[in-house]
């Protein structure tokens, strides 16, 4: 079967529309079928209805993301009941650890992401694992800091990610290979995205699966929750009106 | 002594500037050893087979043990000549003539 392309972490300047437009279409050329980009509650809806415009011109799936970086528990809270209903992805950056821990075990996280050259503040232990293998947490990975970092800054992150990924794999933790990349000359094919995770020891198998069917799988998880039918898990409103 | 299998790969530079044969294969080379060292370079039988400068098109050829190995270190490249540049692989194939027939495809 063929396998479906997805890239969770697209930085696109959604002000220059013909910086995001080459981006995009050369995403689509790439073989990408989705791509989600962070915006912002503040980002207007004439940005995005561009936006999906020339996602649609581009014949290419596009998805919001919103990435929140609390300080607090609390913070996380009361941003996830703000901000759930309105983003099909959330991803919580985690800068502490009371954070990490609060934002794995929570359902309504998406994602896990953690600062890539502070390597102190990376706490995806077998602790956090356990939390998110529990919940619907996956553990995303941005490839940028691979392409950019270089000497002893990419060596310890290679070994902090291949760390982590075998505590992932460990506890079943779905892991999102993502480009997280702003500009068109870091754009990566899904191939070399997975061939790159190789480097934090993922085998072929997985890393493909790290960026069609995991990711695909979020965006249709939450899609199906934001959808107005939408009652419970496994619940769905299919018709209404008076004669029911 | 048991025949090297070897893979051959299409690539395609994406680069600003059109960079010369021997430019783009110290890229390679250059990235294969930053990643995997002079020892996992040694592995990888790594030879230039054709370049097209004018399409930047290129066809390399690697062992089949080290082909993830070569697909790393060439995701990894950011820059050919100090120029920004990535290289997409086309296609991997066995032999050439089957390389040629898949790009034409």
């Amino acid at each position: 079967m063929k396998k479906t392309f997805a890239d969770l972490h697209l930085r696109l300047n959604l002000k220059d529309s013909a910086s995001a437009s080459r981006i995009i279409n050369k995403t689509a050329k790439l073989g990408y079928r989705l791509i989600v980009v962070p915006t912002t509650p503040e980002t207007s809806q004439d940005e995005t209805a561009k936006l999906q415009r020339i996602c649609n011109e581009a014949k290419i799936d596009l998805a919001t993301r919103i990435d929140i970086k609390p300080r607090t528990q609390n913070e996380l809270t009361h941003q996830l009941r703000r901000l759930r209903r309105k983003f099909e992805v959330i991803c919580v950056t985690c800068e502490n650890k009371e954070v990490a821990r609060q934002a794995a075990k929570d359902h309504r996280v998406d994602l896990l992401n953690f600062p890539s050259t502070d390597f102190r503040r990376r706490f995806f232990d077998r602790a956090e694992a356990e939390l998110a293998s529990k919940s619907l947490a996956a553990l995303e990975v941005d490839v940028k800091p691979l392409l950019v970092l270089e000497g002893p800054a990419r060596v310890r992150l290679l070994s902090s990610l291949r760390r982590e990924i075998a505590i992932a794999r460990e506890f079943h933790v779905p892991i999102v290979v993502s480009s997280g990349v702003s500009a068109e000359m870091q754009l990566r094919r899904p191939r070399e995205l997975a061939a790159l995770a190789f480097l934090y020891g993922l085998d072929e198998t997985s890393a493909l699966e790290a960026v069609s069917q995991n990711p695909m799988a979020i965006i249709k998880r939450n899609r199906e929750k934001l959808n107005h039918r939408f009652v419970a898990p496994g619940i769905r409103i299919i018709k209404e009106g008076k004669d029911c | 002594m048991k025949r090297t299998k070897r893979r051959y790969l299409a690539l395609q530079v994406d680069s600003d500037g059109a960079p010369t044969p021997k430019e783009f294969i110290d890229a390679v080379w250059s990235a294969v050893t930053k990643l995997f060292g002079e020892y996992g370079a040694s592995q990888t039988g790594l030879a230039l087979i054709d370049y097209n400068e004018g399409e930047k098109k290129a066809v390399i050829r690697t062992a089949l043990a080290t082909v993830n190995i070569v697909r790393t270190a060439l995701a990894s490249i950011t820059c050919v000549a100090g120029k920004d540049a990535a290289i997409h692989v086309m296609a991997v194939s066995g032999t050439i003539k089957a390389l040629y027939e898949k790009i034409s495809q």
